[in-house]
């Protein structure tokens, strides 16, 4: 069967992320007081043949672990779209 | 000896590597290609910097997993000389030659300036000609300098003096002024545990002879050199 599974890798906390106080403080420009606070990451959409859901959730957490994040600093999600 | 530099898709500084290390008697470059399995038995292995793989994903995550990397990881561990050079020092970190990571400046813009490094520990294969607290001249250019190694890490490396090069002023002191990627500690260049991996973000290939403002890269080169022959 053929899964799409969304991996969500965004920073650890703790760590700086420059890019989201720049887009943060582009917002407060913007007049939107309410937005206290911005965290940057990157969203990889994987098509994967596996026989159940959890093979291809096991296979996307461990492409991610291998490629797609640095757990020095990174952190990911890995979800079954469909 | 015999000095292999690695070329990857996307490398610049290559033939600036090439010719930095050409200009010490004795010695003998050659390339090595990214797609290759063999080192050709090399003394010294040397990772220049540029856009590998145009820096997609992380910069130099890609890089780490051609197949020549698989060979300069067994002679690293085997106590082959390496020395990555900005976007090499970036691979030696994703392939976990070394300990830590290099995110984006904390600017969020590219960095291409002359800075003052500070020899941090003169008693490493790669500084043996350089004094203790010598200052350096030397160009930086990148986006992803900004060392980060987490609380364990970092204290294991500056207590252990690994931590080679830091980012100073012309006093030769640490400041948020002279540190031109916002690198945790001022750090500009790491050492491993053994010794015989070097990872920087500046540039010696390009400060090696009086017309380019700066010979003081060649000295860090000259130094390894000297330890290898």
């Amino acid at each position: 069967m053929k899964f799409q599974v969304k991996v969500t890798v965004s920073l650890k906390e703790g760590v700086l992320d420059p890019q989201g106080q720049t887009i943060g403080n582009a917002l407060l420009d913007l007049g939107y007081e309410s937005i206290m606070k911005v965290k940057t990451g990157k969203i990889f959409t994987l098509e994967i043949e596996a026989e159940t859901e959890a093979d291809a959730a096991r296979m996307a957490s461990e492409a991610a672990s291998k490629l797609l994040a640095n757990p020095v600093i990174e952190q990911f999600k890995a979800e079954v779209v469909r | 000896m015999k000095v292999g530099i690695v070329i990857f898709p996307g490398s610049n500084c290559d033939y600036d590597a090439y010719q930095a290390f050409k200009m010490v008697d004795g010695v003998d470059v050659e390339y090595l290609w990214h797609g290759s399995d063999h080192l050709r038995s090399p003394d010294v292995v040397v990772l220049p910097g540029g856009f590998s793989y145009g820096d997609y994903l992380r910069a130099g995550s890609i890089a780490r997993f051609s197949p020549i990397m698989k060979k300069v990881i067994e002679f690293a561990e085997s106590g082959g000389y390496v020395m990555g050079i900005c976007n090499g020092f970036q691979i030696l970190l994703e392939s976990g030659l070394l300990p830590g990571a290099l995110m984006r400046n904390s600017s969020l813009r590219f960095a291409c300036r002359e800075i003052i490094l500070r020899v941090e520990n003169a008693d490493t294969a790669f500084t043996s000609g350089l004094k203790q607290r010598q200052l350096l001249r030397m160009p930086v250019a990148h986006s992803e300098g900004n060392y980060f190694a987490d609380a364990t890490t970092l204290s294991e490396l500056e207590s252990e003096g690994r931590v080679v090069f830091r980012y100073v002023d012309k006093e030769g002191v640490v400041t948020a002024e002279s540190n031109p990627n916002g690198s945790i500690n001022g750090i500009a260049g790491i050492i491993n545990k053994r010794g015989n991996v070097l990872g920087m973000m500046p540039h010696p290939e390009r400060a090696v002879e009086q017309i380019l403002g700066s010979i003081d890269g060649g000295n860090i080169i000259k130094s390894l050199c000297v330890t290898k022959s």
